[in-house]
Protein backbone atom coordinates (compact mmCIF):
# COMPACT_ATOMS: atom_id res chain seq x y z
CA UNK A 1 0.00 0.00 0.00
CA UNK A 2 0.96 3.08 -1.17
CA UNK A 3 0.88 6.12 1.66
CA UNK A 4 3.45 8.23 0.92
CA UNK A 5 1.59 10.48 -1.18
CA UNK A 6 -0.92 11.70 1.17
CA UNK A 7 -4.09 13.12 -1.02
CA UNK A 8 -5.07 17.06 0.05
CA UNK A 9 -8.90 17.58 -1.29
CA UNK A 10 -11.82 16.41 -0.25
CA UNK A 11 -15.22 16.13 -1.90
CA UNK A 12 -16.39 15.57 -5.04
CA UNK A 13 -12.93 16.93 -6.27
CA UNK A 14 -11.57 14.61 -4.08
CA UNK A 15 -13.34 11.79 -5.31
CA UNK A 16 -12.30 12.59 -9.12
CA UNK A 17 -8.92 12.71 -7.88
CA UNK A 18 -8.74 9.58 -5.86
CA UNK A 19 -10.22 7.41 -9.27
CA UNK A 20 -7.99 9.19 -11.91
CA UNK A 21 -4.64 9.09 -9.82
CA UNK A 22 -3.26 6.02 -12.33
CA UNK A 23 -2.85 4.32 -8.72
CA UNK A 24 -4.81 3.04 -5.83
CA UNK A 25 -8.03 5.00 -5.93
CA UNK A 26 -8.21 4.27 -2.15
CA UNK A 27 -6.29 6.30 -0.46
CA UNK A 28 -4.99 6.10 2.76
CA UNK A 29 -7.27 2.67 3.19
CA UNK A 30 -4.89 -0.27 3.81
CA UNK A 31 -5.19 -3.85 1.85
CA UNK A 32 -6.45 -5.79 4.26
CA UNK A 33 -9.31 -3.12 5.30
CA UNK A 34 -10.74 -2.84 1.65
CA UNK A 35 -10.76 -6.76 1.00
CA UNK A 36 -12.34 -7.19 4.18
CA UNK A 37 -14.68 -4.44 3.16
CA UNK A 38 -15.43 -5.93 -0.27
CA UNK A 39 -16.35 -9.55 1.56
CA UNK A 40 -18.71 -7.93 3.31
CA UNK A 41 -20.45 -6.18 -0.04
CA UNK A 42 -20.62 -9.85 -0.94
CA UNK A 43 -22.52 -11.34 1.97
CA UNK A 44 -24.81 -8.13 1.73
CA UNK A 45 -25.90 -9.53 -1.17
CA UNK A 46 -26.49 -13.02 0.12
CA UNK A 47 -28.46 -11.85 2.95
CA UNK A 48 -30.19 -9.53 0.48
CA UNK A 49 -30.74 -12.67 -1.03
CA UNK A 50 -32.42 -14.37 1.51
CA UNK A 51 -34.32 -11.58 2.99
CA UNK A 52 -36.03 -10.68 -0.49
CA UNK A 53 -36.58 -14.72 -1.29
CA UNK A 54 -38.45 -14.20 2.09
CA UNK A 55 -40.75 -11.39 1.10
CA UNK A 56 -41.26 -13.35 -1.83
CA UNK A 57 -42.74 -16.54 -0.12
CA UNK A 58 -44.56 -14.28 2.42
CA UNK A 59 -45.89 -12.05 -0.52
CA UNK A 60 -47.06 -15.03 -2.48
CA UNK A 61 -48.90 -17.04 -0.27
CA UNK A 62 -52.95 -17.21 0.52
CA UNK A 63 -52.62 -18.62 3.79
CA UNK A 64 -51.78 -16.51 6.89
CA UNK A 65 -48.25 -16.09 7.87
CA UNK A 66 -47.68 -17.06 11.75
CA UNK A 67 -47.49 -13.79 14.36
CA UNK A 68 -43.99 -13.24 15.24
CA UNK A 69 -45.06 -11.54 18.19
CA UNK A 70 -47.02 -15.09 19.49
CA UNK A 71 -44.46 -17.44 18.05
CA UNK A 72 -41.24 -16.07 19.63
CA UNK A 73 -43.00 -15.19 23.15
CA UNK A 74 -41.90 -16.43 26.50
CA UNK A 75 -43.51 -17.05 29.99
CA UNK A 76 -41.15 -15.33 32.30
CA UNK A 77 -41.87 -15.86 36.20
CA UNK A 78 -45.61 -15.94 35.46
CA UNK A 79 -45.63 -13.33 33.06
CA UNK A 80 -46.56 -13.72 29.07
CA UNK A 81 -44.04 -11.48 27.24
CA UNK A 82 -43.93 -10.84 23.30
CA UNK A 83 -40.85 -11.27 21.09
CA UNK A 84 -39.15 -11.26 24.68
CA UNK A 85 -36.13 -13.44 23.84
CA UNK A 86 -35.27 -11.83 20.22
CA UNK A 87 -35.52 -8.61 21.73
CA UNK A 88 -32.69 -9.83 24.63
CA UNK A 89 -30.92 -11.06 21.86
CA UNK A 90 -31.05 -7.65 19.90
CA UNK A 91 -29.41 -5.93 23.46
CA UNK A 92 -26.62 -8.97 23.60
CA UNK A 93 -25.75 -8.27 20.00
CA UNK A 94 -25.64 -4.40 20.47
CA UNK A 95 -23.53 -4.36 23.58
CA UNK A 96 -20.94 -6.85 21.89
CA UNK A 97 -20.69 -4.47 19.54
CA UNK A 98 -19.96 -1.82 21.76
CA UNK A 99 -17.46 -3.56 23.42
CA UNK A 100 -15.79 -4.50 20.03
CA UNK A 101 -15.80 -0.55 18.98
CA UNK A 102 -14.00 -0.38 22.63
CA UNK A 103 -11.52 -2.89 21.82
CA UNK A 104 -10.88 -1.20 18.58
CA UNK A 105 -10.11 2.28 19.99
CA UNK A 106 -7.90 0.14 22.67
CA UNK A 107 -5.65 -1.29 19.63
CA UNK A 108 -5.30 1.98 18.31
CA UNK A 109 -4.02 3.54 21.47
CA UNK A 110 -1.56 0.59 22.24
CA UNK A 111 -3.06 -1.06 24.96
CA UNK A 112 -2.88 -4.75 23.33
CA UNK A 113 -4.39 -6.71 26.86
CA UNK A 114 -7.26 -4.42 27.10
CA UNK A 115 -7.64 -4.70 23.36
CA UNK A 116 -7.40 -8.34 23.77
CA UNK A 117 -9.82 -8.73 26.90
CA UNK A 118 -12.39 -6.61 25.16
CA UNK A 119 -12.44 -8.92 22.20
CA UNK A 120 -13.01 -11.79 24.45
CA UNK A 121 -15.57 -10.68 26.09
CA UNK A 122 -17.14 -9.54 22.59
CA UNK A 123 -16.78 -13.43 22.17
CA UNK A 124 -18.63 -14.62 24.98
CA UNK A 125 -21.31 -12.42 24.21
CA UNK A 126 -21.20 -13.72 21.04
CA UNK A 127 -21.60 -17.32 21.94
CA UNK A 128 -24.85 -16.33 24.50
CA UNK A 129 -26.16 -14.84 21.53
CA UNK A 130 -25.55 -18.00 19.47
CA UNK A 131 -26.67 -20.14 22.89
CA UNK A 132 -29.74 -18.68 23.05
CA UNK A 133 -30.57 -19.03 19.63
CA UNK A 134 -30.06 -22.71 19.67
CA UNK A 135 -32.60 -22.47 22.14
CA UNK A 136 -35.37 -20.89 19.84
CA UNK A 137 -34.15 -23.54 17.19
CA UNK A 138 -35.20 -26.30 19.58
CA UNK A 139 -38.91 -24.49 21.11
CA UNK A 140 -39.66 -24.62 17.54
CA UNK A 141 -38.72 -27.47 16.00
CA UNK A 142 -40.63 -28.85 19.33
CA UNK A 143 -43.70 -26.92 18.39
CA UNK A 144 -43.76 -28.53 14.98
CA UNK A 145 -41.74 -26.03 12.90
CA UNK A 146 -40.48 -27.98 10.19
CA UNK A 147 -38.98 -25.99 7.26
CA UNK A 148 -41.89 -27.26 4.75
CA UNK A 149 -45.01 -26.52 7.20
CA UNK A 150 -45.83 -25.65 10.76
CA UNK A 151 -48.84 -25.40 12.87
CA UNK A 152 -49.08 -21.72 13.21
CA UNK A 153 -49.54 -20.93 9.54
CA UNK A 154 -47.99 -20.34 7.06
CA UNK A 155 -45.46 -23.14 5.48
CA UNK A 156 -43.00 -20.85 4.06
CA UNK A 157 -42.48 -19.93 7.53
CA UNK A 158 -40.12 -22.60 8.59
CA UNK A 159 -38.09 -22.01 5.74
CA UNK A 160 -37.68 -18.81 5.65
CA UNK A 161 -36.71 -18.85 9.94
CA UNK A 162 -34.55 -21.84 9.56
CA UNK A 163 -32.82 -20.54 6.40
CA UNK A 164 -32.10 -17.02 7.37
CA UNK A 165 -31.39 -17.55 11.17
CA UNK A 166 -29.13 -20.41 10.22
CA UNK A 167 -27.35 -18.52 7.97
CA UNK A 168 -26.90 -15.49 10.53
CA UNK A 169 -26.30 -18.02 13.02
CA UNK A 170 -23.10 -19.35 11.51
CA UNK A 171 -21.70 -16.07 11.03
CA UNK A 172 -21.85 -15.33 14.83
CA UNK A 173 -19.99 -18.49 15.32
CA UNK A 174 -17.34 -17.84 12.78
CA UNK A 175 -16.82 -14.49 14.10
CA UNK A 176 -16.64 -15.71 17.64
CA UNK A 177 -13.92 -18.08 16.50
CA UNK A 178 -12.39 -15.51 14.29
CA UNK A 179 -12.35 -13.12 17.35
CA UNK A 180 -10.61 -15.86 19.76
CA UNK A 181 -8.01 -16.44 17.55
CA UNK A 182 -7.08 -12.67 16.44
CA UNK A 183 -7.47 -11.85 20.56
CA UNK A 184 -4.97 -14.32 21.44
CA UNK A 185 -2.28 -13.21 18.67
CA UNK A 186 -3.19 -9.76 20.10
CA UNK A 187 -2.33 -11.17 23.44
CA UNK A 188 0.71 -12.82 22.25
CA UNK A 189 2.26 -9.44 21.15
CA UNK A 190 2.09 -10.60 17.38
CA UNK A 191 1.39 -7.63 16.58
CA UNK A 192 3.36 -5.13 18.14
CA UNK A 193 5.37 -4.46 15.29
CA UNK A 194 2.95 -4.29 12.25
CA UNK A 195 0.47 -2.16 14.77
CA UNK A 196 -3.01 -3.23 15.58
CA UNK A 197 -5.33 -2.45 12.02
CA UNK A 198 -5.98 -6.14 12.34
CA UNK A 199 -8.36 -5.42 14.95
CA UNK A 200 -10.21 -2.60 13.09
CA UNK A 201 -10.86 -5.47 10.32
CA UNK A 202 -12.00 -8.14 12.94
CA UNK A 203 -14.60 -5.43 14.01
CA UNK A 204 -15.63 -4.49 10.77
CA UNK A 205 -16.55 -8.25 10.50
CA UNK A 206 -18.08 -8.24 13.74
CA UNK A 207 -20.24 -5.01 13.79
CA UNK A 208 -21.65 -6.34 10.08
CA UNK A 209 -22.96 -9.66 11.52
CA UNK A 210 -24.71 -7.45 14.13
CA UNK A 211 -25.91 -5.22 10.88
CA UNK A 212 -27.66 -7.99 9.17
CA UNK A 213 -28.97 -9.06 12.85
CA UNK A 214 -31.09 -5.02 12.49
CA UNK A 215 -32.19 -5.76 9.24
CA UNK A 216 -33.16 -9.58 10.47
CA UNK A 217 -34.99 -8.26 13.61
CA UNK A 218 -36.90 -5.60 11.27
CA UNK A 219 -37.96 -7.49 8.95
CA UNK A 220 -38.57 -10.85 9.87
CA UNK A 221 -39.04 -10.47 13.94
CA UNK A 222 -41.09 -7.15 13.29
CA UNK A 223 -42.64 -7.26 10.34
CA UNK B 1 -18.38 14.14 5.12
CA UNK B 2 -15.62 14.45 7.20
CA UNK B 3 -12.27 14.59 5.41
CA UNK B 4 -9.68 12.64 7.20
CA UNK B 5 -6.26 12.76 5.98
CA UNK B 6 -4.24 11.54 9.04
CA UNK B 7 -3.20 7.89 9.87
CA UNK B 8 -4.11 7.88 13.30
CA UNK B 9 -7.59 6.69 13.88
CA UNK B 10 -7.40 6.54 17.69
CA UNK B 11 -7.44 10.17 17.67
CA UNK B 12 -11.40 9.40 18.13
CA UNK B 13 -13.05 10.39 21.33
CA UNK B 14 -14.22 6.98 22.85
CA UNK B 15 -17.20 9.18 24.36
CA UNK B 16 -18.36 9.18 20.84
CA UNK B 17 -18.48 5.33 21.10
CA UNK B 18 -20.70 5.88 24.29
CA UNK B 19 -22.89 8.03 22.99
CA UNK B 20 -23.49 5.85 19.55
CA UNK B 21 -24.05 2.59 21.55
CA UNK B 22 -26.28 4.18 23.79
CA UNK B 23 -28.39 5.33 21.02
CA UNK B 24 -28.46 2.08 19.27
CA UNK B 25 -29.73 0.56 22.64
CA UNK B 26 -32.68 3.65 22.51
CA UNK B 27 -33.36 2.92 19.70
CA UNK B 28 -33.82 -0.61 19.79
CA UNK B 29 -35.60 -0.33 22.85
CA UNK B 30 -37.60 2.01 20.19
CA UNK B 31 -38.54 -0.76 17.65
CA UNK B 32 -39.36 -3.58 20.28
CA UNK B 33 -41.73 -1.19 21.87
CA UNK B 34 -43.64 -0.99 18.26
CA UNK B 35 -44.01 -4.51 18.81
CA UNK B 36 -44.97 -4.89 22.42
CA UNK B 37 -47.56 -1.60 22.01
CA UNK B 38 -48.91 -3.75 18.75
CA UNK B 39 -49.04 -0.81 16.79
CA UNK B 40 -50.49 -2.07 12.83
CA UNK B 41 -50.46 -0.83 9.22
CA UNK B 42 -48.82 1.89 8.01
CA UNK B 43 -47.56 3.40 11.00
CA UNK B 44 -45.85 -0.24 12.43
CA UNK B 45 -44.27 -0.11 9.29
CA UNK B 46 -42.92 2.89 8.90
CA UNK B 47 -41.50 3.15 12.59
CA UNK B 48 -39.94 -0.20 11.96
CA UNK B 49 -38.17 1.25 8.74
CA UNK B 50 -36.98 4.37 10.46
CA UNK B 51 -35.56 2.72 13.56
CA UNK B 52 -33.64 0.30 11.27
CA UNK B 53 -32.23 2.39 8.78
CA UNK B 54 -31.21 4.47 11.86
CA UNK B 55 -29.50 2.06 13.33
CA UNK B 56 -27.97 0.47 10.64
CA UNK B 57 -26.59 4.25 9.65
CA UNK B 58 -24.85 4.58 13.04
CA UNK B 59 -23.52 1.21 12.93
CA UNK B 60 -21.78 1.35 9.52
CA UNK B 61 -20.66 5.23 10.00
CA UNK B 62 -19.63 5.29 13.26
CA UNK B 63 -18.78 1.60 14.35
CA UNK B 64 -17.38 0.63 10.96
CA UNK B 65 -15.88 4.00 10.75
CA UNK B 66 -16.90 5.01 7.33
CA UNK B 67 -17.86 8.49 8.31
CA UNK B 68 -13.77 8.61 8.32
CA UNK B 69 -12.78 7.35 4.84
CA UNK B 70 -12.77 9.33 1.82
CA UNK B 71 -15.29 9.82 -0.37
CA UNK B 72 -14.00 7.40 -3.09
CA UNK B 73 -14.19 4.59 -0.80
CA UNK B 74 -17.50 5.21 0.13
CA UNK B 75 -19.11 5.22 -2.65
CA UNK B 76 -17.35 2.00 -3.96
CA UNK B 77 -18.46 0.35 -1.13
CA UNK B 78 -21.89 1.59 -0.20
CA UNK B 79 -23.34 2.34 -3.63
CA UNK B 80 -23.64 -1.60 -5.02
CA UNK B 81 -26.11 -2.25 -2.40
CA UNK B 82 -28.52 -0.04 -3.87
CA UNK B 83 -29.14 -2.97 -7.12
CA UNK B 84 -30.93 -4.65 -4.62
CA UNK B 85 -33.68 -2.34 -4.81
CA UNK B 86 -34.22 -3.14 -8.34
CA UNK B 87 -34.58 -7.02 -7.24
CA UNK B 88 -37.05 -6.08 -4.86
CA UNK B 89 -39.05 -4.02 -7.38
CA UNK B 90 -38.93 -6.83 -9.82
CA UNK B 91 -39.65 -9.36 -6.96
CA UNK B 92 -42.57 -7.71 -5.33
CA UNK B 93 -44.09 -7.56 -9.07
CA UNK B 94 -43.47 -11.21 -10.11
CA UNK B 95 -45.20 -12.30 -6.19
CA UNK B 96 -48.37 -10.33 -6.44
CA UNK B 97 -49.01 -12.01 -9.87
CA UNK B 98 -48.05 -15.04 -7.90
CA UNK B 99 -50.47 -14.21 -4.52
CA UNK B 100 -53.36 -13.28 -7.46
CA UNK B 101 -53.35 -16.49 -9.60
CA UNK B 102 -53.24 -18.68 -5.90
CA UNK B 103 -56.20 -16.66 -5.00
CA UNK B 104 -58.13 -17.25 -8.05
CA UNK B 105 -57.29 -20.58 -9.00
CA UNK B 106 -56.84 -21.95 -5.08
CA UNK B 107 -58.24 -19.38 -3.11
Amino acid sequence: MDNTTQPTTSGMTGLIEDWVSDKDAFKNVSWGKTMMWIFLLSDTFIFSCFLVGYMSVRMTTDVPWPNTSEVFALTIAGEHIPLILIAIMTFVLITSSGTMAMAVNCGYRRQRKQAAVLMLVTAFFGVCFVGMQAFEWTKLIEEGVRPWGNPMGAPQFGAAFFMITGFHGVHVSIGVIYLTVVALKVLRGDYEERGYEIIEITGLYWHFVDLVWVFIFAFFYLW
Amino acid sequence: MQNNTDTQPQQHPISLYFKVWGLLFVLSSFSYLVDYMQYQGLLRWTLILVFMFLKAGLIVAVFMHMVWERIAFTLAILSPPLCILVLIALMASEASYTNLNRLIFFG
